[in-house]
């Protein structure tokens, strides 16, 4: 066994440990530790991919003595190398960009517990990430719930609070829901390995027994996940979680806490289930149904919105409906531009959050609409990286969404009948983007003479903010990339998709 | 920036034509339009009253159940529905548990060699005389890893939301401490002067022997914790802070996490490159057995401990 193979374990134990660590630091050195951290993972998560690509296919990892069903294991191939890295990248990035806003919005003796939260998160979602056992899967889901309420409520007021406790209810009901499912499936199987699972799933399924149960077990953990990951009708949580949190905590929630359920859910349907038994069941449909309302009905939400971290928010929603929407298709392609969604929003969605933050910043920290006019010109690189995510979230050519888009459409296409609905909800939805984010471009871009005494807007330059300027640089690099070389990602990604088998 | 050249001179360029091109000052039938940026949108303090009062006022007539007729209706349906989902749902689980495998079938899927392997070999294999002890700190030690930290990370959720660092409000906490709690109460001291001893004993006792009989981390760690809380009941702050303060239970909990984190690596690290663990087991029943098991149990025990000792604290004073 090759010495980089150990590497997606110690990343796991590396982000654990440092998370008990930053509680006996003081704030300046838990951030030190925080970006150290993550940049090391970040660099072990490039070797273990480097690796997966060379030897082209994927390997389980004993952890402990005990072979796979009795004791835990993980498993890294070429989709899970991927993503731990995508997560990293953008978690660093996020974290750099927010550094100025942590620093005045939480209190100077908290500043440590929030990388105690972040290190953990990160665990959390590497775990998700790698495990091939689907009980360590829901207790890092554990993990993953209780550190996002505390990003969110860390930055105290009244709105924050109210948020992380409907963040909480919401979120602890998706958890149970998941674990009921989890609690059924291995009454009918005995099993809590993805692949033994997986085994007795298929012969349950071909001698038909069980089946009830089976579809139940499969509703509830589809559901649980739905609203972890705010599927539209369970998205009551998601504006004020991400509205009114500090900056670094909405962008690491829309981007990174979100996704790693949805990459949890694609394992179930891959690993656990088995892709074809969930095509022939029911629930592709629910989530197909409820994907294509999301679309539509976080689109409206947005465009009635008057504050624009709410309005990114509300966003989300539409882009959460996206991705379930390519579950729903229930074919290969759907599920490959369902991830490549989540890579493109994750990269997107923080982008757009650290700009806005940008552009308020130069509008005396109004969020409102009125107060935000020309704040295109007073905030210049702002102004520039929020219409390269609007216009990537619009679906414009060389930016990531529009790659998004069209493997959306070229999924629909050719299916027999979700093949006119999903192509006229693309539609329409990317006109309701278009409609809400070229309204804020045009609006930041307004010229407006400002009172001098005013003292509410002020100009910011690019070295001012330098965290912020080099996460938005590289926010807008990212995008580029992603919209611009695509192929390559893709068929890492499909290859990726392929070794669940 | 200064200028190189002067008003006039700059007018008569063809960057002047462009710019006025591009400002739309220069209109082909209308010739010089004067063109006059947007001024700051301005609401005078009369209207901005007014459209907080307006927004009060919708958000009034709104909730006025006794008069929104809609909204009433709205509030019947919506028990209705809810009634009726949960009794959906409820009849869904119910069916879905009446086709589940019988319980205590022989032949149920749960009864496969994988609880065979457990109950056979566990004791061999990991030389926990408790099987339970033996299953998850040792055979799924990962999963209790990841539910330590639950523990741990909850704390600091706890302390993020209830600590109060300001120091007036901690006057305030510290003087209104124990408003609705007996002070220096003779009949509690007494009872907790005999109690408390033999409850800590107990705690430590039921930690150790987690490998040898019922009990472990987690149920001893929250007997430890009882007996401080009710240390805590009967003597108040001042005694319990000369052992046990905010910095006592960080210092505890990353030495406890780091050592089971330490410990499990190394366990993982041998165990995937198949590197013989040199941790003897030890002969099955004695204390001083089962591997790294006594270590983690000792972690998990200390991590309990503190995490109920704070939280009982936090929910109190919002502070040590």
């Amino acid at each position: 066994m090759e010495f980089v193979q150990n590497f997606p374990f110690m990343t796991i134990i590396l982000s654990l440990f440092s998370g008990p660590l930053s509680s006996v630091l003081d704030g300046k050195k838990a951030k030190r530790l925080n970006l150290a951290v993550i940049s090391l993972i970040g660099m072990m998560s490039a070797a273990v991919l480097g690796y997966v690509l060379k030897t082209g296919e994927p390997y389980v990892y004993l952890m402990g003595h005990f072979p796979a069903p009795w004791g835990n294991e993980i498993r890294v191939g070429y989709l899970e190398a991927f993503m731990a890295l995508f997560f990293c990248v953008i978690m660093l990035l996020c974290m750099i960009g927010g550094a100025k806003e942590r620093e005045n919005q939480i209190e100077e003796t908290k500043q440590n517990l929030y990388y105690v939260m972040v290190n953990l998160l990160l665990s959390s979602l590497l775990a998700l990430v790698y495990t091939n056992d689907l009980f360590t899967a829901y207790v890092f889901v554990e993990i993953n719930t209780i550190s996002a309420c505390g990003l969110i409520m860390i930055r105290q007021n009244g709105r924050t609070i109210e948020a992380a406790t409907r963040y909480m209810i919401m979120s602890l009901l998706g958890s149970g829901l998941l674990l009921l499912g989890i609690c059924f499936l291995y009454d009918l199987t005995g099993q809590l390995l993805m692949s033994n699972i997986q085994e007795a799933v298929r012969t349950l399924y071909e001698t038909g027994a069980y089946h009830i149960p089976l579809l139940v077990s499969l509703g509830l953990m589809s559901v649980g996940l739905a609203i972890k990951s705010a599927l539209y009708p369970f998205h009551a949580w998601l504006p004020d979680a991400y509205g009114y949190s500090t900056l670094s905590s909405a962008a690491i929630l829309s981007s990174l806490v979100s996704k790693g359920y949805i990459i949890l859910l694609i394992k179930i349907f891959y690993r656990v289930i088995g892709f074809d038994i969930v095509r022939d069941s029911k629930v592709i449909h629910v989530l197909f149904v409820f994907g294509i309302a999301g679309m539509i009905m976080g689109s409206l939400s947005a465009i009635r919105e008057d504050n624009i971290r709410r309005m990114i928010a509300f966003s989300s929603v539409a882009q959460i409906g996206y991705i379930y929407m390519g579950f729903g298709l229930g074919t290969p392609a759907g599920v490959l531009a369902s991830i490549y969604h989540v890579v493109s929003h994750a990269a997107t969605k923080s982008l757009l959050f650290t700009a806005a933050s940008g552009l308020t910043d130069a509008s005396g920290g109004s969020v409102r609409y009125a107060d935000l006019t020309g704040a295109g010109y007073r905030n210049k690189l702002a102004g520039v990286a929020f219409t390269a995510g609007s216009l990537s979230m619009v679906g414009f050519p060389m930016f990531s969404g529009f790659i998004s888009k069209l493997l959306f459409a070229q999924a629909a296409v050719g299916h027999t009948y979700k093949m006119l609905p999903t192509l006229i909800a693309l539609a329409i939805s990317t006109i309701l983007n278009a409609v809400y984010f070229m309204k804020t471009v045009i609006r930041i871009y307004t010229p407006m003479r400002v009172p001098e005494d005013s003292g509410k807007a002020c100009r910011i330059g690019i070295l001012d903010q330098p965290q912020k300027s080099l996460a938005l640089v590289c926010f807008i690099i990212l995008n580029l990339l992603l919209g611009l070389s695509s192929e390559p990602l893709i068929q890492l990604l499909q290859n990726g998709l392929e070794m669940f088998h | 920036m200064s200028r190189k050249l002067t008003d006039e001179q700059y007018r008569k360029t063809k960057s002047w034509k462009f710019r006025q091109w591009l400002d739309g000052t220069k209109d082909p039938y209308l010739d010089a339009v004067e063109m006059k940026p947007q001024i700051a949108y301005q609401e005078d303090k009369k209207a901005k009253h007014l459209r907080s009062e307006e927004k009060r006022e919708i958000v009034r007539r709104v909730y006025d159940i006794e008069h929104n007729a809609e909204m009433k209706i709205f509030r019947k349906i919506y028990r209705i529905f809810s009634v009726i989902f949960c009794i959906a749902l409820v009849f869904m689980l119910l069916v879905a548990v009446s086709n589940l495998p019988p319980f205590g079938n022989a032949d149920n899927p749960a009864n496969n060699e994988v609880a065979a392997r457990y109950i056979e070999q566990g004791l061999e294999e990991t030389g926990a005389v408790n099987l339970v002890t033996g299953m998850i700190l040792d055979y799924r030690a990962f999963d209790t890893l990841g539910e330590s930290h639950v523990l741990f990370i909850a704390t600091c959720t706890v302390l993020i939301l209830l600590r109060t660092d300001r120091k007036e409000s901690r006057e305030y906490m510290e003087a209104n401490d124990r408003t609705y709690e007996p002070k220096n109460d003779v009949i509690l001291q007494t009872a907790a002067r005999i109690l408390v001893p033999p409850i800590m004993i107990f705690g430590v006792y039921v930690v150790l022997a987690g490998h040898l009989g019922p009990g472990g981390g987690f149920s001893g760690g929250a007997v430890i914790g009882a007996g401080l809380i009710l240390y805590l009941n009967a003597f108040g702050f001042a005694k319990t802070e000369r052992f046990f303060t905010v910095k006592t239970y960080k210092k505890m909990s990353f030495a406890a996490l780091a050592c089971y984190s330490l410990a499990k690596s190394y366990s993982f690290y041998t165990g995937a490159n198949h590197i013989e663990s040199v941790i003897p087991l030890g002969t099955p029943g004695a204390i001083l057995s089962s591997g790294l098991i006594l270590i983690l149990n000792i972690c998990v025990g200390v991590v309990v401990a503190g995490t109920m000792y704070t939280f009982y604290v936090m929910f109190r004073k919002g502070g040590y």
